[in-house]
C-alpha cells in the first residue's frame, strides 16, 4: 500500500473493473432474454393438433380449403391438363425454380398453405368463379402475385412459390397434415 | 431567499422547495417567443392537445375492451351501443387518429417550408420524427384492436413486412405473432403495447419541448432573434392565438365526429375478422397510404420493404442533406418551388396508395416514389450550388417597420395628391 499507482495496482484496477462490466452486462442479458422469449409461440401453441382430410369426396378440377395452424391450407384435385401444363414449365424462367414433382407426393393432389409468400394475404383460386390469374392456378388480389398449377411464383412481387405443408398420405385419399 | 417573485406565499412557499412555478413561468408566460408567428405555428401545440385527447379517451375505452379474438369485435360493438356515450368516446377517439396525423403532417411541412430542422434545431427535428414513427407504431396496433377484416389483414400484411429481412425474417415474423399466423397473442401484445407506447410518445415530446425552448421557436423569415425588440411574451400573444386555433379546431373536429364519423375509416373493418378470406382490396387507414404506395411500387419486397423505412429514414438525415443557410423558403425561390412538387408528390402518393397496384397506377406510383427520393437526395444537396437566394432582412423587426414606414409613405403621397 506504499505506492496505489504501481502498473501492478493499475491491471488488477482495470480488470477488476472491466470484469464488473462483463459479469453485469451477462446478468442483464439472462434477464432479458426471458423478456424477449416469452413472445415466442408457447407450447400450446406449438403443440397444435395436425389435421387430417379425406380426399374421397374431391372431383377432379375441384379444390378445399382447410385450417391448420390458424393458416388456410390448399388442396386441389388437378386435371390432367393442369398436371401436363405444371410439368411441361421450363425451370428457366422460374423465379424460384422448381419442378412439379418436387412440390407433390401424388401429382393428382397439389397441396399449399394458402399464403401469399409476398405479405401474407389469402390468394384467391379455389373457388370456380374466383379469378385464378395469368397461369391458371392463384392469384393474390393485395399485390397482384400469379401462381402457375403448380402454385409456383410466376409474376408479381412475391419472391418464393407457395409453401408445401408437411403432410403424408395414409391411404390413397386420406392425408394429414403436420 | 431573493425577493419573492409570486403574490401568492403559499406559491412562493412551494416554489422555493420546488421551483415548478418558477418553471412554468418561464416556461409558458414571459418565454420570448418571435413575434411574427403565422397560423402554421398553430400546429405544435394542437398536436400536444390531440395527443392528450387520445390517451384520456383511450384510458375509457380500454375500461370497456376486451382483448381477446372472441370478444375483441363484440366488445366494440357494445361500446358503440350499450356503454355510456362509448359511441361518443370511440368516434372521438377513431377520428382523433386521423386528426392527430392530419395536424402532425402540416406540423411536418410547415417545418419543411420553413427551415425549422437546420441549426442549431437539427436534434428537435429528429426527435420530431422519432414521435412520427411511434404515432405510426401506435396507431397500427390501435386499428388492430376492433379485429375487424381490415384489422386483420392489416395487422397480417405489415408484420408479414419484417419477413423480407434475411435469414431472420421468418423468425422475427413468428416471434411477432407469438405464433404461426396473427391471432390471440397477436392481439393481446398489440393491446398492451397500444396502451404504452403513447406514454412513451408523451416523454419524447417532453425531449421535444426541451430541445424547442432551447433556442426557441422559428419564424416565418427564419432568421435569428436578435433581442428583446423581436420577442413578444408567450403568455397572453401566443396562447390567445393557439387557442383561437384550437376552437377552429375542435369545430371541424367535433363535425367529422358527430357528422362523419366514418367518413375516413373502412366500411369492411365492420366485418368480424376471418383468417381463410381477404378482403379485395387491402387499403391501410389514409395517413399510412403514401408509404403503402412507395412498398407497392417496387417490384421486389424486400426492396419495397426498404424504401418505405427509408422514406421515414430520409427525413432523419435531413438536416444534413439540405446545406442552404438560409432557411426560410420566402427567400428561397427554386427551394418553394421544389417544396411544392413535393407537397404534390406525397398527396400523389396518397392517391397511388388508395388505387389497385396494375396497370398506369403501378408506372405512376414508381415514378412518384422516384420523385420522392430524388428530392430529398438529388435536389436538395444540389441546390445550394445553383440557387441564388434573396437578401434576408436585417433582423426581424425590420421588414414590420419598413412595411409599416412603406405604407405611411404611400398615404402620404395620396395625400398630397
Amino acid at each position: 500500500m506504499t505506492n496505489k499507482n504501481t502498473p501492478d495496482d493499475k491491471n488488477k484496477r482495470d480488470f477488476l473493473q472491466v470484469s464488473t462490466y462483463a459479469l453485469g452486462a451477462v446478468g442483464a442479458a439472462s434477464f432479458v432474454w426471458p423478456l424477449i422469449n416469452q413472445m415466442n409461440p408457447a407450447a400450446d401453441t406449438l403443440a397444435l393438433a395436425s389435421t387430417e382430410v379425406d380426399l374421397e369426396q374431391l372431383e377432379e378440377g375441384q379444390a378445399i380449403t382447410v385450417t391448420w395452424r390458424g393458416k388456410p391450407v390448399f388442396i386441389r384435385h388437378r386435371t390432367k391438363e393442369e398436371i401436363a401444363s405444371a410439368k411441361d414449365q421450363l425451370l428457366d424462367g422460374l423465379r424460384d425454380p422448381q419442378t412439379d414433382d418436387e412440390r407433390v407426393q401424388n401429382e393428382k393432389y397439389i397441396v399449399l398453405v394458402g399464403v401469399c409468400t409476398h405479405l401474407g394475404c389469402v390468394p384467391l383460386g379455389q373457388k370456380s368463379g374466383d379469378i385464378k390469374g395469368e397461369y391458371g392456378g392463384w392469384f393474390c388480389p393485395c399485390h397482384g402475385s400469379h401462381y402457375d398449377h403448380s402454385g409456383r411464383i410466376r409474376k408479381g412481387p412475391a419472391p418464393t412459390n407457395l409453401e408445401i405443408p408437411q403432410y403424408s398420405f395414409l391411404s390413397d385419399t386420406l392425408i394429414k397434415i403436420g | 431567499m431573493s425577493k419573492p417573485k409570486f403574490k401568492n406565499p403559499v406559491v412562493n412557499w412551494i416554489d422555493y422547495r420546488l421551483p415548478i412555478f418558477t418553471f412554468m413561468n418561464h416556461e409558458l408566460n414571459e418565454y420570448p417567443t418571435p413575434k411574427n408567428l403565422n397560423y402554421f405555428w398553430n400546429f405544435g401545440s394542437l398536436a400536444g392537445i390531440t395527443l392528450v385527447i387520445m390517451i384520456v379517451t383511450g384510458i375509457v375505452l380500454s375500461m370497456n375492451y376486451t382483448a381477446h379474438i372472441d370478444y375483441a369485435f363484440d366488445s366494440v360493438e357494445r361500446i358503440m351501443r350499450d356503454v355510456n356515450h362509448g359511441w361518443l368516446l370511440r368516434y372521438i377517439h377513431m377520428n382523433g387518429a386521423s386528426f392527430f396525423f392530419i395536424v402532425v403532417y402540416i406540423h411536418i411541412f410547415r417545418g419543411l417550408y420553413y427551415g425549422s430542422y437546420k441549426a442549431p434545431r437539427e436534434i428537435l427535428w429528429i426527435l420530431g420524427v422519432l414521435i412520427l414513427l411511434l404515432m405510426m407504431a401506435t396507431a397500427f396496433m390501435g386499428y388492430v384492436l376492433p379485429w375487424g377484416q381490415m384489422s386483420f389483414w392489416g395487422a397480417t400484411v405489415i408484420t408479414n413486412l419484417f419477413s423480407a429481412i434475411p435469414l431472420v425474417g421468418e423468425s422475427i415474423v413468428t416471434w411477432l405473432w407469438g405464433g404461426f399466423s396473427v391471432d390471440n397473442p397477436t392481439l393481446n401484445r398489440f393491446f398492451s403495447l397500444h396502451f404504452v407506447l403513447p406514454f412513451v410518445i408523451v416523454g419524447v415530446v417532453i425531449l421535444h419541448l426541451v430541445a424547442l425552448h432551447r433556442f426557441g421557436s422559428n419564424n416565418p423569415i427564419g432568421i435569428d432573434v436578435q433581442g428583446k425588440q423581436d420577442t413578444i411574451p408567450f403568455h397572453p400573444y401566443y396562447t390567445i392565438k393557439d387557442l383561437f386555433g384550437l376552437s377552429v379546431f375542435a369545430t371541424i373536429f367535433a363535425a367529422a365526429v358527430f357528422f362523419f364519423p366514418n367518413f375516413m375509416g373502412h366500411p369492411d373493418n365492420y366485418i368480424p375478422a376471418n383468417p381463410m378470406v381477404t378482403p379485395a382490396h387491402i387499403v391501410p387507414e389514409w395517413y399510412f397510404l403514401p408509404f403503402y404506395a412507395i412498398l407497392r411500387a417496387i417490384p421486389d419486397k424486400l426492396g419495397g420493404v426498404l424504401f418505405m423505412f427509408g422514406a421515414i429514414m430520409v427525413l432523419f438525415v435531413l438536416p444534413w442533406l439540405d446545406k442552404s443557410s438560409v432557411r426560410s423558403s420566402q427567400f428561397r425561390p427554386l427551394y418553394k418551388l421544389f417544396f411544392w412538387f413535393l407537397v404534390i408528390d406525397c398527396i400523389a402518393l396518397g392517391y397511388l396508395g388508395a388505387m389497385p397496384a396494375e396497370g398506369i397506377y403501378v408506372v405512376l406510383s414508381r415514378l412518384a416514389t422516384a420523385y420522392y427520393f430524388f428530392h430529398f437526395l438529388i435536389i436538395l444537396p444540389l441546390l445550394p450550388k445553383i440557387e441564388s437566394t434573396r437578401p434576408l432582412p436585417v433582423s426581424i423587426s425590420t421588414p414590420i417597420i419598413t412595411a409599416s414606414s412603406n405604407a405611411s409613405t404611400v398615404m402620404a403621397m395620396r395625400e398630397k395628391k
